[in-house]
């Protein structure tokens, strides 16, 4: 602009007309309007390109994690090392190992074995014995019995081991390498559904750990928030919406509650180490403490759905149902509390996703701990299936981060399922007034 | 008796008692013919001594439940012998641990002494004796309710308002716990502080440019006595959240732009849920891609052009964080775009503006303070991200600003003091309170500045 008009000034030959000024800009500032456009459609492709990068990191590395690599062993049930009384406690490592030397009789010395045991799994000696268990038949007999690999050369049959490398600075031998060649070139080694994986608690050993545990015991913490959140959510809204009066008292319960909503999760981990476990004395790693903590941080979410949900009902239907006599309480009761539900539903199946996806105040709470057993009630130690993600990223093994990326998976499964099932609620049984 | 059964033998009662109140209704009023004699229908009668028979005795049950094992604990310690009440306070607790899991039939470590297996039985004693308590008294008070109300019952008796009044105290019961909360959450960090200020004076821990909170545990152990400034820790939590801004403010203003004024209604119809997806993703997932992805990129990168960047960069934290609050930026601002009114836009229009005008000249002054509110509030998520920092930012306090280095944040200081299992009075737990109770401050500032603006934006165009 100040351009032209020092042109102007300088050719005052011509008279120009406003319309001849604006004309000339145009097609700058056409420019400039597609540029601004594309920006906004750049930062719209950004954001998709962020989440897809997301997923397929996520995915890529995590879904060779349902198949395990399994070994076939010929093992004979000896019944001289398992005698009736002690079939729970015989020594099934050593029938392994026996049914691998016979397999490979080249593995001569110690170290040779030890390395030719490294290529099954710790689990396998259970597998047997569990075996043995069900079907005490067997003893005397030699079966053919597929066992979970160990975990590298799981690695190795997925594709994520670099052959390339020095022996020493691989977690496979030469040796190793060679057996394993062996056994697939026999068809002896083949990857299954993984089934440990879903049925399972932690391990350090990865193709033994599962997410059983920490799903049973994010279920537990679940149940208790539930049970706490949704009746006492439901009640503050419902009082703050239909029966407080505008005063000061109200005001401030109105202000914590939109506070509470945004302060950081960890600060209510800090509540619950210091009132839940230090001052009230209950239990640590335990699904009621982490159900409390987690309550208290989803209260506001569903008083606040809850209240919005109230205020959707039309003021008609509660003057009717006074009208016809009811008391406040009646009509709150009878006809509001019922039209409001699907919302308030709806709230609560949002806040309850929050909860299942948050980890940080559960660190605080002790939740994050090496549990095997899985959980069977509300006081037993457990985690939860964020905290065990957290837990097998920490682990060194490469076999944990498949691992990782699959349980990321499953909570992302049960995350999308909690939240479809509430826009489908929202869907069938939101009335539009 | 277990409190499991306590508490349902409690309910059954109190179910009893719905029914005993509901038939004693029908009974005073004359049969089901009388009902029209009673004051309210009989299922008010019910339900108000069903309320009577429960609800006394509930509360009973939770206090008793809340406090029973700080008494009995405090009434074992007392009777140890005083060889061992005379221990200093971390020994004291644990050995009453070790009482504790005696108790429960944990296995424990070592040889049990003497002294405390017989403080094992004592505790185990003084259990069962309040247990037993405990269902004496609530189950006869369950039932003297039952008993008194349901003697009370006339036909001119107020059930449906009585019940009512009950109900409406509950209610506002429940409302309060909000209030409850916070008062909670400050008294127990602001306790635990103060006795970390005892130990630390205020100004050291606010200006002090040095942190490494790991004491020495024996007099005689090498290592600092630990250096509590926490201006380092600051200054990595507000790097990250700088850079994340730096990624989420315009990344997601822009969306909610072109969202809003560009889109046609399919476009806006996918996209914003898909962005909002991204809102729906926990934390401990971005911490991870953060960590497994984003960092080594970053690293691998940094080397190509020759730069020594962190493995645990502030960078990387940073920008998936950044990420992470988009979806918070653009739908806050888009409602605040969509809260102008189409007469300002519809003026510029006529005034020959093009569309990009009109939105930078207009629009978004219009909207300004809706969207610094939103920024603010999405500053305060930011300070106060906890997962994404744990996972890919370090430990190592550094005081610098470069992006490239490693640096800490208060959440991950919290976290990495409280996490497995320490003494509870040592400077170094009680650190992660201060920086608990500086974090609930600072976030509570920024929202209760943010949403008073946001409040009197919203009030202006109504």
């Amino acid at each position: 602009m100040n351009n032209s008009q020092n042109q102007l000034s300088i050719r005052p030959k011509k008279k120009e007309r406003t319309l001849d000024i604006v004309n000339r800009g145009l097609s700058k500032r056409y420019r400039a309007e597609q540029r601004f456009r594309l920006y906004g459609l750049l930062a719209i492709v950004a954001s998709m390109a962020f989440l897809s990068l997301l997923f397929i990191s996520i995915i890529g590395n995590g879904y060779t994690a349902f198949q395990q690599t399994f070994l076939e062993l010929r093992v004979f049930f000896d019944p001289e090392i398992m005698d009736e009384q002690s079939l729970a406690s015989a020594d099934y490592q050593g029938l392994v190992k026996k049914s691998l030397r016979g397999m490979f009789p080249d593995a001569k010395g110690r170290p040779d074995k030890r390395l030719l045991y490294g290529i099954v799994s710790s689990g396998a000696s259970f597998q047997l014995r569990d075996m043995v268990l069900t079907r005490p038949d067997i003893i005397g007999q030699t079966l053919k019995v597929w066992v979970p690999a160990d975990d590298d050369v799981d690695m190795l049959i997925k594709g994520h081991f670099d052959r390339q490398l020095g022996e020493g600075e691989r977690r496979l031998k030469d040796k190793q390498l060679a057996w394993i060649d062996q056994l697939s070139a026999e068809g002896k080694i083949k990857k299954k559904f993984n089934t440990t994986f879903f049925t399972t608690g932690d391990s350090r050993e990865p193709e033994l750990a599962g997410i059983w545990g920490a799903v049973a015991g994010s279920f537990f913490t679940l149940v208790v928030t539930l049970l706490l959140s949704f009746p006492i959510g439901v009640a503050a809204a419902v009082y703050l919406e239909e029966f407080a009066p505008k005063n000061r008292w109200t005001d401030l319960i109105e202000v914590n509650i939109n506070n509470l909503a945004a302060v950081p999760s960890i600060v209510f981990g800090l509540l619950g180490l210091a009132v839940f476990l230090n001052f009230f004395g209950l239990p640590r790693s335990a699904p009621i403490v982490g159900g409390l903590v987690l309550a208290l941080m989803t209260l506001p979410v569903i008083i606040i759905a809850s209240r919005s949900a109230l205020t959707a009902v039309p003021p008609s239907i509660r003057e009717a149902a006074l009208g016809v006599g009811a008391s406040k309480m009646q009509m709150v009761a009878h006809h509001v509390l019922p039209l409001a539900l699907p919302g308030m539903l709806t709230g609560a199946i949002i806040g309850m996703a929050r909860a299942l996806g948050e980890t940080a105040p559960l660190l605080m709470i002790g939740m994050v701990a090496f549990i095997v057993d899985i959980p069977a009630g509300f006081t037993d130690p457990s985690t939860a299936l964020p905290v065990q993600i957290y837990l097998w990223a920490d682990s060194p093994e490469r076999a944990f981060v498949e691992r990782t990326s699959a349980a990321i998976m499953m909570l992302l499964a049960f995350l999308i399922t909690m939240n479809a099932a509430a826009v489908i609620l929202r869907k069938r049984f939101e009335k539009r007034w | 008796m277990s409190p499991t059964t306590l508490l349902f033998i409690l309910l059954a009662l109190s179910t009893c008692g719905y029914y005993a109140g509901r038939r004693r209704a029908f009974a005073v009023g004359g049969g089901s013919a009388g009902i029209k004699n009673l004051h309210s229908r009989p299922i008010y009668y019910g339900s108000l001594t069903a309320l009577w028979c429960g609800i006394p005795a509930l509360l009973l049950f939770g206090f008793w439940l809340a406090f029973e094992s700080t008494l009995i604990t405090h009434l074992v310690v007392v009777d140890l012998p005083e060889t061992m009440r005379d221990l200093p306070a971390a020994e004291l607790n644990l050995k009453v641990n070790k009482i504790q899991n005696l108790v429960s039939g944990n296995i424990i470590a070592g040889a049990v002494e003497p002294q405390i297996q017989v403080a094992a039985d004592h505790y185990r004693n003084l259990k069962t004796t309040s247990n037993a308590a405990l269902a004496v008294v609530a189950i006869s008070m369950a039932i003297l309710g039952l008993v008194i109300v349901r003697a009370k019952i006339t036909p001119t008796l107020r059930a449906r308002n009585r019940v009512e009044q009950v109900i409406k105290y509950i209610l506002i019961v429940c409302s309060t716990i909000a209030i409850f909360t916070t008062v909670g959450i400050v008294l127990s960090v602001l306790f635990e502080s103060i006795r970390f200020f005892q130990k630390v004076p205020v100004a050291e821990f606010l200006f002090g440019l040095k942190w490494s909170p790991q004491t020495a545990i024996r007099a005689d152990q090498v290592g600092s006595s630990g250096a509590f400034g926490a201006v380092p820790v600051f200054t990595g939590t507000l790097l990250i959240s700088a850079i994340a801004m730096c990624v989420a403010v315009p990344t997601g203003l822009m969306s909610a732009i072109y969202l809003s004024e560009y889109a046609n209604k399919k476009f806006r119809a996918v996209a914003k849920p898909l962005i909002e997806i991204l809102a729906g993703i926990p934390t401990v997932v971005y911490g991870f891609f953060a960590a497994l992805t984003i960092a080594p990129f970053i690293r691998d990168t940094g080397g190509l052009l020759g730069l020594g960047v962190s493995s645990e960069s502030a960078l990387a934290a940073g920008l998936v964080m950044g990420i992470m609050i988009i979806p918070f930026v653009s739908s806050l601002s888009d409602d605040f775009i969509n809260a102008v009114p189409q007469a300002l836009r519809d003026g510029s229009y006529s005034l020959g503006a093009t569309q990009s005008e009109t939105i930078k000249q207009v629009i978004l002054p219009a909207a300004l303070p809706g969207i610094v509110g939103g920024i603010l509030l999405a500053v305060s998520r930011a300070i106060g991200e906890t997962m994404i920092v744990v996972m890919a930012a370090g430990l190592a306090a550094n005081l610098t600003l470069n992006p490239l280095e490693t640096v800490t944040t208060v959440t991950v200081q919290i976290v990495t003091l409280l996490v497995g299992d320490q003494e509870f009075d040592s400077a170094k737990t009680l650190a992660a309170f201060a920086l608990g109770l500086l974090l609930f401050v600072v976030t509570l500032l920024l929202n209760v500045i943010a949403l008073h603006v946001v409040r009197k934006y919203r009030e202006q165009y109504e």
